[in-house]
């Protein structure tokens, strides 16, 4: 398979980044050491190519419907340049993806823009325009993935430095609020969001302008590897990992994102989890912090002080920040309370561990 | 990128490095390994008196990214073992050849030293 390559891949490779595959792309993994970057954002900012995360337009006088019926928290919520963290689930109420759905200013051409994960874009674009022919809704939909670079500068000096770079106000937006505002010339989508637990903003680039605008952040470039440490620090689930629709099918209530379901709303999956959330859930998604040395590492068993299986850790590492061994994973609600005790598998061995609050980083 | 290969001492290639003194053998990992893990926060060793029988796994390192198993360079029997390691693992990336040993080794009558690769063998396999 020809892995799909941001548009700067081959000006990272000449920065001296290294690579790995993710979602079917070829994507940065680390550019200086993932400790050094995690602590520059931490401490005063970095920024991050996500152009593998995809960009669906969806417009026309039903978009509203549309993406009400396939997402699971409230768009009409959402006033113009707002944006949400919002499930997309199926009949049974099974993750398929997480985003961030953005309402868009009413002189742009699409009305919400929305944002799946790595190598899910066309899938999701398939499946929304196979739902609006069912339903027989008067949409456009849209996946501009290839169009657009998309970066995140992060950290607390994430608003000085990205307003020093901005033709416009950027520090007026309020967290989840978006505009367009031009950087180098070219008017790009920038909102007030993020996974990594800090200030900062997206950025969604048209390609053409794709290295002007990365090259007019003076900051830590950042790969994969930091963002995974970054998230993993604020219990944020990483699809594919701490989800799968196919290999450990989750609903939201189980993530622990139970907020974005709406059930005064109609989408797919809505009865199905109305009942989830009635009886509640065997299992919870927790934190892990290890108390003996090593790491965990997804797909390691949790078990109890009896050493039996219970759960199993879906992502985990050594936190750079605390300099502790943090993990998150799914166990059988009883355990789920912070401070049980349980045990992990590392490499057949079984390491003492407690249940800790997410996210691991306090204010 | 050019990666730091000292003459002084042989190689393996699973990217370990052997530096000998009276039959004794001092282990770590190289400076390509150390890279290519990227930092390294945990690492776990054999005790003294264990046996290290050439090519099987002998301990673990373990970076922010990525797990990796280490495997005897020689055979022998552990001798001493780098405890500043346990708290300072960061040493295997700073000083790879120097304070980020990890092991040392006295050496068996059958050391196997002889199927290690010279510093310009492991030069060209890491190149």
């Amino acid at each position: 398979m020809t892995l799909r390559k941001p548009p700067l891949r081959d000006v990272h490779a000449g920065e001296g980044a290294t690579f790995t595959e993710f979602g079917g792309w070829d994507m940065p993994v680390e550019f200086d050491s993932i400790k050094a970057e995690h602590a520059a954002v931490r401490e005063e900012a970095g920024i991050f190519d996500v152009s593998h995360m995809g960009q669906i337009q969806v417009g026309g006088p039903d978009a509203r419907e549309l993406m009400q019926k396939l997402t699971s928290n409230d768009v009409t919520e959402l006033g113009r340049g707002d944006s949400h963290y919002s499930m997309i689930t199926d009949e049974e109420g099974t993750i398929l993806d997480d985003t961030v759905v953005y309402r868009l200013p009413d002189d742009e051409d699409a009305e919400y823009l929305f944002v799946p994960n790595a190598g899910h874009d066309e899938q999701m674009h398939r499946r929304w325009t196979d739902h609006r022919d069912e339903w027989d809704l008067d949409a456009t939909v849209e996946n501009v993935t290839d169009e657009y670079a998309m970066y995140a500068v992060q950290g607390p000096d994430a608003p000085d430095l990205v307003a020093d770079v901005a033709d416009g106000s950027v520090t007026d937006l309020s967290k989840f609020d978006g505009k367009y505002v031009e950087f180098d010339g070219v008017s790009c989508w920038t909102a007030r969001t993020g996974y990594t637990g800090e200030d900062g903003f997206e950025i969604i680039v048209p390609v053409e302008a794709a290295q002007a605008v990365w090259e007019s952040f003076d900051c830590q470039p950042c790969g994969l590897g930091a963002r995974d440490t970054l998230r993993m620090e604020m219990g944020f689930l990483l699809s594919g990992q701490d989800f799968d629709a196919d290999e450990d099918p989750r609903n939201p209530y189980e993530a622990g994102v139970g907020w974005t379901v709406k059930l005064d709303t109609e989408f797919v999956g809505r009865d199905a989890l109305e009942g989830v959330d009635a009886e509640g859930t065997d299992e919870e998604f927790v934190g892990i912090k290890l108390v003996d040395r090593g790491v965990a590492r997804h797909g390691y068993d949790v078990t109890d002080t009896d050493d039996h299986v219970i759960g199993e850790v879906t992502s985990g590492t050594m936190s750079p920040t605390l300099n502790e061994p943090i993990a998150l994973g799914y166990v059988p609600s009883e355990y789920a309370d912070a401070g049980t005790v349980v045990r992990v598998m590392v490499r057949g061995q079984s390491k003492k561990a407690k249940i800790a609050n997410t996210p691991f980083l306090s204010d | 990128m050019s990666f730091e290969v000292p003459e002084d001492r042989k190689y393996s290639s699973e990217h370990e490095w052997v530096e000998t003194t009276d039959g004794t053998a001092r282990v770590g990992i190289s400076d390509f390994a150390q890279d290519e893990l990227g930092d390294v926060v945990f690492v776990e060793l054999p005790s003294e008196g264990d046996e290290l029988t050439q090519d099987e796994e002998f301990g673990v390192v373990e970076s922010i990214k990525a797990v990796s198993d280490l495997y005897a360079p020689v055979n022998g029997t552990v001798t001493a073992v780098n405890d500043a390691l346990e708290d300072q693992p960061e040493l295997v990336n700073d000083d790879p050849f120097g304070e980020g040993w990890m092991l040392e080794v006295e050496l068996a009558d059958d050391s196997g030293l002889d199927e290690l690769l010279t510093a310009d063998e492991y030069r060209e396999q890491i190149e």
